[in-house]
């Protein structure tokens, strides 16, 4: 076989797999490091068997002349270590006749799942490679392989494994042999897949996950106190967050439950120190009445819900954005509170420390409401702008005369007295009250406490952050969070054919903006809610809030796979010319 | 004026005009009177102090106070105190309730906060029965009380023993005290207070509505015939061997207190970018 030589592309995707143990992730990072090394964009998600550890694994890496923020149709490289169980992820490793198969022929044939893609199957002696090498290891050559398959400069990828062995100098020189070897066996492989040169860094780089963007923002919108339980997938967020907050003077508590989490940072909140946890589907339905009690009582807190598959314990590692309902619906009584979705792994810095700022602002809950795609995806963004959200809460003055804590102002927001002020000294209280706390049955103070509450969420500018809106024309399609990434790039695809239409991609969810989105959908004649829920929660919420013009379509299915450009291009094309 | 110069303060200074919503002759009366003598006998300023509470008729207590109080939700007053505490080390923080608050619905916090001994005090009112839901059995009410119409044959459950309980899972401090004798009460909270870590102080304190019987616990009660211990395997054989009507404080520990280091970090929060950098 003779290698072909193909024309560079602008996105190339690859599948490191193996059993566990074998070391893929680590592969995986290092191919990622590598590219943003070389000055492209990457993105990395992984999936592993539902064993505990030591199961089969994979790491899925997407490199790019451009900033990347979701999966491609299908991947052009899956190498395996060893094939284990690694055939139940086929669903997640979309191939092509294109694509190629490379595996250890002493570790079997291919799985017949891959193999019916019609990709050729490349056998290379990885073991054997590694076992040449002392101390060597196979998961560094695959890494040397894919590095040159894609042709990712070499001095970048024996820096990244540099960096990552800085504290293993011993095992430097074998694996930087292993890459070598790997490199050197690609040669001999029937296809490449070149990368185009990489853009002219014009942009600082950072290479993050929106767990950690997420819990960056919430620190930069000056969140001191976490206190959270763990819960696949929110728990690397607070993983960063722990070590973090120990470094700007905050803490992070690990509770007992979620019941006691939201309550601790309710304390915290009211103790006048800007506070949040996070977690997921399940543990977000136990925090629901006491996010009451935040709207009620008017304790700022942020909630950030890393959304897996629902109901019940579900599909715990995968992204879905069911919670939505529970989010915008859940809490009992008429209680106001902020919804928010970030769009982006970078946009989890943005729209949680905007998230943070707004609750602090109104003195009421934020969910944040980001999921697994999000939360867990890796990836090499240009450096997010500083930001000037912080917390800035109105707070009382000592010995504030008459002081009324839950006082009926203009905008719903009252000066809120921090305790060890004096002469402010007031309870907050979760049970309805008068305009000093007092509890209070009487229907006025009861729809005055209501209007208040209300007011607070309407008097805020929300400016444009509420949503992204690109593009022009009549047909406009309506989604949020991180389907965003395929629908865009499903756009681009679709302009060169032809189709124009507009994106709006909402960050503000609650309170709802009919206004700003009637105007960003004005002259607009057909419309496509794409959402990724089995039920159609955002079309119902976009259906109940707003008033939509024109025909109104929906696209939407559940987890786990992920939104793929070509499945939305495919809706894109029947709405269009429907 | 500095807090130091500030003139002391009266018990009746810690009360506030608020009226509360209590039955008459109900023992949570005594209690708030033992606690504003407390927070005077310690010289607190009202502004330093927390009340924190659930939901309950005692978990009415913070707002009878002039002290900032928070009245949350049923059985998270513990959750909201320890977050407060931790975040605000320099106030002092009294969380209050009831049985049914602290030993049911809030039965885990209690546990954990005996266990994470963060410095503050916890005071049950425990009257063995759910008032403010009018009169359904408790954690703590005895298996054959039958005037519930949810358990009219009894509950036929053995009680739940908060000290034992409290002791098990770390509080280091462990006391019985009577809303019927104010003062002595008042002591054994000022001594809570006092004591560095998890304090917890179990109040009997009669629901005259509902169990008008225990209008007699005054003839019952007596002071603890020994002092308090620090031994643990001593306290559990008085705590379990005891009549249930022992007053006084029973056990203090010398567990390290919970305090995770706050307001005092070395860096900016963009110097955590340094992380992500390429
Ligand atoms: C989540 C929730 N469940 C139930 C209730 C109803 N409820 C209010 S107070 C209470 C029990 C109070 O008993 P206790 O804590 O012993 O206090 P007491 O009234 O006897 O002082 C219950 C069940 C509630 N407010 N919230
Ligand atoms: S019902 Fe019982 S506990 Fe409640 S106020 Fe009346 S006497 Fe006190």
């Amino acid at each position: 076989m003779t290698p072909q030589n193909p024309a560079p592309r602008a996105s190339v995707s690859i599948v490191l797999a193996g059993s566990g143990g074998a070391g893929v992730m680590t592969a995986g990072n290092m191919l990622l490091e590598a590219a943003a090394l070389a000055g492209y964009y990457a993105l990395m998600t992984r999936s592993s068997g539902p064993q505990i550890r030591g199961g089969e694994a994979a790491a899925m890496v997407r490199i790019a002349t451009g900033p990347v923020e979701n999966m491609e149709d299908h991947f052009h490289v899956l190498a395996a270590i060893d094939w284990q169980n690694i055939h139940r992820f086929a669903a997640e490793i979309p191939l092509a006749a294109t694509s190629l198969i490379v595996g250890d022929p002493d570790q079997g044939e291919a799985p017949a799942e891959f193999l019916k893609s019609g990709a050729p199957h490349a056998p290379v002696n990885l073991k054997k490679l590694a076992k040449s090498i002392p101390g060597g290891w196979p998961n560094m050559v695959a890494l040397g392989l894919l590095a040159a398959l894609v042709g990712l400069p070499e001095a970048s990828v024996m820096k990244a494994v540099g960096k990552s062995l800085k504290k293993r100098p011993d095992s430097l020189a074998a694996s930087l042999a292993g890459v070598r070897a790997g490199m050197a066996a690609a040669e001999a492989l029937p296809a490449r897949y070149p990368l185009l040169p990489a853009p002219d860094a014009t942009s600082a780089r950072w290479l993050i996950t929106g767990n950690e963007a997420a819990g960056y923002g919430a620190i930069r919108g000056g969140v001191r106190f976490v206190a959270a339980y763990p819960i696949t997938p929110g728990t690397e967020l607070l993983e960063w967050m722990a070590p973090a907050l120990a470094k700007v003077g905050g803490a992070l508590v690990q509770a007992e439950d979620e019941l006691a989490s939201i309550n601790m940072i309710i304390g915290a909140s009211y103790g006048g120190v800007p506070s949040l946890t996070a977690t997921s589907g399940p543990g977000l339905a136990l925090m629901i009445e006491s996010l009451g009690l935040a709207t009620a009582s008017e304790t700022p807190v942020v909630v950030v819900d890393v959304q897996r598959v629902g109901p019940s314990t579900g599909i715990p590692t995968k992204s879905e954005q069911s919670d939505l309902n529970l989010a915008l619906y859940g809490l009992h009584g008429d209680a106001p509170h902020l919804v928010l979705a970030p769009n982006s792994v970078s946009d989890c810095l943005f729209t949680t420390q905007w998230a943070t700022h707004l609750a602090e602002a109104t003195q009421a809950p934020a969910i944040v409401l980001s999921d697994q795609f999000l939360g867990q995806a890796r990836a090499v963004v240009d450096r997010p702008a500083d930001l000037a959200f912080a917390a800035e809460r109105v707070t009382a003055p000592a010995n504030a005369p008459d002081y009324k804590r839950y006082a009926l102002t203009d905008s719903g927001v009252s000066p809120m007295a921090i305790p060890g002020t004096p002469g402010t000294a007031y309870t907050a209280d979760g049970l309805e009250h008068g305009e000093r706390g007092t509890p209070s049955s009487q229907a006025t103070d009861h729809l005055a406490q209501l209007d208040k509450r209300r007011r607070k969420l309407d008097s805020v500018d929300y400016g444009s952050h509420w949503a992204d809106v690109e593009g022009e024309g009549e047909l406009a399609v309506v989604t949020f969070g991180s389907c965003t990434a395929p629908v865009r790039e499903a756009f681009a695809r679709a302009r060169r054919d032809g189709f124009n239409a507009r994106l709006v991609s909402m960050r503000l969810l609650s309170p709802a903006q009919p206004a700003r989105l009637a105007d960003a959908l004005a002259g607009v004649k057909r419309v496509l809610v794409i959402e990724q829920t089995h039920s159609g929660q955002f079309y119902r919420y976009l259906r109940s809030e707003y008033d939509l013009p024109g025909s109104v379509s929906s696209y939407r299915r559940p987890g786990p796979l992920p939104m793929r450009p070509e499945e939305i291009v495919s809706q894109l094309e029947q709405w269009s010319k429907a | 004026m500095n807090a130091n110069a500030a003139a002391a303060l009266a018990p009746k200074d810690f009360k506030s005009e608020v009226k509360p919503v209590w039955c008459p002759g109900c023992g949570d009366y005594s209690v708030l009177s033992s606690i504003t003598k407390a927070f005077a006998k310690l010289a607190l300023r009202v502004e330093n102090v927390a009340v924190v509470s659930g939901i309950g008729c005692s978990s009415r207590i913070p707002a009878y106070t002039t002290c900032y109080g928070f009245h949350g939700v049923h059985g998270r007053a513990l959750a909201v105190g320890t977050g407060l505490k931790l975040a605000r080390p320099d106030l002092t923080v009294l969380v209050a309730g009831g049985d049914g608050d602290g030993y049911s619905i809030g039965g885990n916090h209690f546990m954990h906060a005996c266990r994470r001994n963060v410095d503050l005090t916890y005071i049950v009112m425990d009257n063995r029965v759910y008032g403010m839901t009018k009169g359904q059995a408790s954690p703590t009410t005895e298996p054959d009380w039958e005037s519930s119409k949810l358990t009219p044959e009894g509950t036929g459950l053995r009680e739940f023993h908060p000290l034992v309980i409290a002791l098990a899972s770390g509080a280091n401090f462990i006391a019985r005290a009577f809303s019927g004798d104010p003062n002595g009460t008042a002591e054994i909270i000022a001594e809570a207070i006092r004591t560095p870590g998890f304090s917890f102080v179990e109040i009997l304190s009669p629901c005259v509505t509902f169990r008008p019987e225990q209008r007699l616990w005054k003839d019952k009660v007596h002071d603890a015939p020994v002092k308090p211990t620090s031994d643990p395997s001593q306290a559990a054989r008085r705590i379990l061997t005891d009549d249930g009507f022992n007053i006084g404080v029973l056990y203090v520990g010398h567990r390290k207190t919970y305090q995770p280091p706050i307001g005092k970090g070395a860096k900016q929060a963009a110097d955590l970018e340094a992380g992500f950098a390429l």
